[in-house]
């Protein structure tokens, strides 16, 4: 804590006339104090989140109820069954490469003397937007035909293998996933699903790194002594007291997951089979102007999202009680 | 043990056991330095790329671009900045982020004032309750507010995109603002007010002077948040010619895709601000990404 309380003390120490401002007095001052935040909190969020839900019930241009024919047309229109597969995809490996090599990483940085700024090169893709970082993969995925010189990283590397050049992100159907699942999945989806990773591997590591520094080094030592490895003080120490804050990196990396929008709306415009459920809503709302849709869309997002809204109230709770 | 042993034999053998050690060590360094080293490449072939001519870019790769003779220049920034448009992109970031940071935050910090030193009832609901927005995705506000703004009549333009980047940046900038002054002294809040000081100037004198490290977290990444923000802009601000260099960057992606000279300048000149801010603040920087992270 830094600042000058002294002087501040001093100051206010210093006599007056009494006046009243004891916050235990019974009063209602505490909403002048609350009332602008929870005007724009009502309008602007509170308000649209209650008439979204109304909306998602209703036809494109919201002049008649339609039941749940929105929420039905989601989950059976090719088009939407595609994006909602892409988030499970998106959810289920953006989340564990992310926490896996933080993992990783936050052990690795952790064992060397230039460990702050190995993990500055690792957090910096954190600063920059989804945008830039979209630009900047665009061009390292950059495809020629066959023949021509490669200008794109991972297509130079490639054909310096003797392998053939690919087109990242154009549509590659994955041999048999259509038959196991309503639609195939696409190979391009790994392409973008491994910028996020990208951006967002250091902020799980720099959160796991800070678990990793609250284990006591007695735990650590106590296990080497009992003649554990190196592998299984991993495995079966360090592993097991750092899942709490595994949990809340996943938690935090599910839901970037389920509003992942920007990413594949500069990099694909959501075409060859990348759309998700952000891009699929944003076309419904500005190129189909199907408001009903689109809300019923957006409404899927929020109960994706709510179990994690309930286990972050109840880790408040906890929290609170230990006060 | 292994440290006194070394010291106690001649130096020959210590400096031995040093080699041993770096030995069993070095497939540890190789490890961390060749993943942090390739973590920066994708990154650096971008700057490399938006100092080249547009015929070497469109026709090598950039690592080629250190071979003699060396051919950089100035002049994609120049093309980005003057017919791209990028220098008026630049100044509509700022005139979006600018105030889309400071009005939340000092309307957080009002509200977060009184959820964590005035006891009245139904408090710890009413937070609990801003608690749970935090998480709430965007998309679920977009088209009532889309609407509302229309009937004010302030879509497309800043003051619109104000009052919706106010209202998403305020549940979290509570939350973080009234744990950081809930666990303030309370001696010193106690005094003050038996001083007979009004809560304004303990507000005021007391409370944010004390918080300035919370403060400076939270503005970093409220500012970061609306510097890099696409989809806000995007919906509320249709406007071409107050388009902030997201929505720029993102057009000049659909109308000159392979322009890479002009895409990799304007990219690094909407890259330049945050990164000034992450190499000069690291400390408030890294703590203002994590802690907000799970904001919706």
């Amino acid at each position: 804590m830094k600042g000058n309380p002294v002087n501040l003390l001093v100051k206010l120490t210093r006599p007056e006339r009494q006046r009243a401002g004891n916050p235990a007095r019974k009063s209602y001052v505490h909403w002048f104090w609350l009332l602008p935040a929870l005007v724009f909190i009502i309008v602007f969020l509170v308000y649209p989140v209650v008439d979204t839900f109304r909306l998602s019930f209703m036809n494109s241009d919201s002049t008649a109820y339609v039941g749940v024919d929105n929420y039905v047309h989601a989950f059976t229109n090719k088009t939407t069954q595609d994006a909602l597969l892409n988030n499970v995809l998106w959810l289920l490996l953006f989340t564990l490469l992310a926490v896996g090599l933080g993992v990783l990483l936050a052990v690795l940085t952790g064992r060397v003397r230039y460990e702050s700024t190995a993990k500055a090169f690792i957090f910096v893709p954190m600063a920059i937007s989804f945008v830039a970082a979209a630009v900047i993969w665009r061009f390292v995925y950059s495809f020629r035909p066959e023949g021509f010189e490669q200008i794109g990283l991972l297509n130079a590397a490639g054909t310096n293998l003797g392998l053939p050049p690919v087109a990242w992100l154009v549509e590659q159907k994955i041999a048999y996933t259509g038959q196991l699942l309503p639609v195939p999945l696409h190979t391009n989806n790994f392409a973008l699903v491994a910028v996020g990773v990208w951006m967002w591997t250091g902020f799980a590591m720099v959160i796991l790194s800070a678990g990793l520094k609250g284990i006591p080094t007695e735990v650590i030592e106590a296990a080497r002594v009992d003649g554990a490895s190196e592998w299984q003080v991993f495995w079966r120490v360090i592993l097991p007291i750092l899942s709490p804050t595994i949990a809340v990196v996943a938690t935090t990396l599910i839901i970037q997951a389920l509003k992942t929008f920007d990413i594949v709306w500069v990099m694909t415009a959501g075409n060859y089979g990348t759309d998700v459920v952000a891009t699929q809503m944003y076309k419904e709302m500005f190129n189909f102007r199907d408001f009903g849709l689109a809300g019923a869309l957006a409404v899927i997002l929020l109960l994706a999202i709510l179990p994690i809204i309930m286990v972050n109230i109840r880790r408040f709770r906890v929290q609170e009680s230990e006060r | 043990m292994k440290r006194v042993e070394a010291q106690a034999t001649p130096g020959s053998s210590g400096f031995r056991i040093a080699l041993k050690k770096l030995a069993s060590r070095s497939p540890l360094h190789i490890a961390v330095v060749v993943i942090a080293l390739l973590w920066m490449t994708p990154a650096f072939g971008l700057l490399v790329s938006s100092f080249r001519p547009p015929t070497e870019v469109a026709s090598t790769g950039w690592w080629t671009a250190f071979q003699t003779p060396f051919q950089f220049t100035l002049d994609n920034y120049d093309a980005v900045l003057s017919q791209a448009g990028m220098a008026r992109s630049f100044l509509n970031s700022l005139i979006v982020s600018i105030p889309g940071t400071v009005i939340p935050i000092l309307v957080a910090s009002f509200a977060a004032f009184a959820f964590a030193w005035m006891k009245f009832r139904g408090r710890d609901v009413l937070f609990m309750f801003v608690v749970a927005l935090l998480v709430v995705p965007i998309q679920m506000t977009l088209i009532p507010v889309l609407r509302l703004l229309a009937d004010i009549r302030l879509v497309g333009t800043f003051p619109g995109i104000w009052l919706a980047h106010t209202a998403y940046g305020l549940p979290f900038a509570i939350f973080l603002l009234r744990n950081f002054f809930a666990v303030l002294p309370k001696e010193l809040l106690e005094s003050a007010y038996l001083d007979g000081a009004s809560n304004m100037r303990v507000f005021f004198r007391l409370i944010l002077p004390l918080s300035v490290p919370a403060i400076a977290s939270l503005t970093i990444f409220q500012f970061l948040w609306v510097w890099n923000d696409l989809l806000v802009a995007l919906v509320y601000l249709q406007d071409p010619s107050k388009a902030p260099m997201t929505v720029t960057i993102n057009n000049l992606v659909s109308s000159f895709g392979t322009q890479w000279q002009l895409l990799t300048a304007a990219a690094f000149i909407s890259m330049a601000l945050p990164l000034v801010l992450f190499f000069a603040l690291q400390r408030y920087f890294v703590e203002g990404i994590t802690t907000g992270a799970v904001k919706g």
